[in-house]
């Protein structure tokens, strides 16, 4: 049975991991490889490196945290972040990721999606998205925004599960749905927007933004029928173990990789 | 020599990454002549069976690599590298494959998400050396959107259940191919790579 995917997301700035990590060990808890090495020691099944460096100069930096990465850790390696063309992402890949996750440029450039997937595989294209409900009386539910990493981000005027739907047409091999609402909260997931998502869609979704507690990742599993989850802040606050979690989600009746 | 063989497709470099972390020396090639002088041969493949095919003949390295299987030199084939083995494949309409062994690569049935991607857990159907100190049911990484169906049964090494119940290893002899992706199944992952290079060396 395939076991649902618990994936810690690690913000990476000027080559180091940002939002405050805290663990009990002194660890250099900064640095991205060493932090990589860390999950994937506590069972973590796959890693998302979001480069937020604001400088494209610095894109060697992240290049080489991939290497580094992809030659210590053996599972799936994901990295999102700036990457707006398909010279971006075969650097990437090239360098040892797995999969890229485009979300801004996506959206810009829907384009972007065939031609990864035309060139390295449907299998290693994530859709990012970012998606805010609305307030009036459209027929539209929730709105995609671009450019969140900066400030409250843009809104688009698309709607989210027509864009999900595109974006599987056009390529995409997996969507993370993050929810604008949810993200930073640790107050739980928007399960309605992951469920209606995931059953609009042939391909795998990963619920990101609002995690707070194990709970919060189970009801993204059973209600929001995600097939994995993605985290950041349960994790590096150190307040929940990899191991508790999937604990937890195995007690429950949930699959998961021990 | 073990060879590594890029046919240009992309990511190969997981594959190598793992081999160099179990401290093995591979080579990166596309020579038929390479191939054919190596003590064993990986076959990472990535994207579709027949753009796989193509690339091979465009290559020449069909014959080689038939040469290779039918010598029973060491051989491992991932993921497409699995399933180019067969004869032929329903993806993007039917296409041919190399026919090394009989049998047909199948779409994943609808209902389920597609591509298959994640931790799953592989069933040893027979004892082997690659399997070795690897428990039953262990968990290996999967992403795929088809799978093979091998006619003699009797290949099957490993199974896995997702809507169907998936052909996901298969041995004969020095053969060894697989639908998971070791290079990216963590601990075990590296164990199964290292049991086929150790089962090489005692032949």
């Amino acid at each position: 049975m395939l076991t649902k995917r618990i994936i810690p997301c690690l913000d990476v700035k000027n080559g180091r991991v940002v939002k405050g990590v805290k663990y009990r060990d002194h660890r250099d808890v900064g640095d991205p490889v060493e932090l990589a090495a860390f999950y994937n020691d506590e069972g973590a099944d796959e890693l998302v490196f979001y480069d937020i460096t604001a400088s494209s100069d610095d894109r060697p930096i992240v290049l080489d945290i991939v290497e580094r990465t992809a030659r210590q850790i053996f599972i799936p390696l994901t990295v999102a972040g700036r990457l707006r063309t398909t010279e971006d992402m075969r650097l990437m890949l090239e360098s040892g990721a797995d999969k890229v996750s485009i979300d801004t440029a996506a959206v810009l450039n829907p384009a972007l999606i065939r031609e990864g997937a035309l060139r390295f595989g449907s299998q290693c294209i994530v859709l990012g998205m970012d998606a805010k409900r609305t307030a009036g009386n459209s027929s539209m539910r929730w709105e995609i925004f671009t450019h969140t990493g900066t400030g409250g981000g843009r809104a688009t005027g698309i709607d989210a599960i027509e864009w999900a739907k595109k974006a599987v047409e056009l390529g995409a091999g997996e969507i993370t749905v993050n929810s604008i609402d949810a993200d930073g909260t640790q107050a739980g997931y928007d399960l309605e927007l992951l469920k209606t998502i995931s059953e609009n869609v042939s391909v795998p979704v990963v619920a990101s933004g609002g995690a707070g507690t194990p709970e919060d990742l189970y009801k993204a599993v059973v209600q929001g029928k995600a097939d994995a989850v993605l985290a950041a802040s349960i994790f590096h606050y150190g307040t929940y173990p990899i191991s508790e979690i999937k604990k937890y989600l195995s007690d429950r009746g949930i699959p998961v990789r021990v | 020599m073990i060879a590594v063989i890029d046919y240009g497709a992309g990511n190969i470099r997981s594959v190598v990454n793992a081999f160099g972390k179990l401290g093995y020396q591979v080579k990166v090639t596309n020579s038929p002549k390479d191939i054919l002088s190596a003590r064993a041969v990986i076959f990472p493949g990535v994207g579709a069976a027949g753009d796989t095919v193509s690339s091979l003949k465009a290559l020449k390295l069909v014959e080689p690599v038939r040469r290779v299987i039918e010598e029973d030199k060491p051989f491992l084939g991932i993921c497409i590298g699995m399933q180019v083995l067969f004869t032929g494949t329903e993806e993007g309409g039917w296409h041919e494959c190399l026919d090394i062994l009989p049998g047909a690569v199948r779409r994943l049935p609808a209902g389920l998400k597609v591509p298959h991607m994640g931790w799953n857990q592989v069933k040893q159907k027979i004892s082997h050396p690659v399997f070795s100190g690897i428990p039953d049911n262990t968990d290996f990484y999967f992403v795929h959107s088809y799978y093979v169906e091998p006619e003699n049964k009797s290949l099957v090494a490993g199974e896995t259940e997702y809507g169907v119940t998936i052909c996901s290893v298969i041995t004969k002899g020095n053969l060894v191919a697989t639908q998971f992706h070791p290079e990216k199944s963590g601990e075990f992952g590296l164990k199964f790579y290292d049991n086929f290079i150790k089962n090489t060396e005692t032949n």
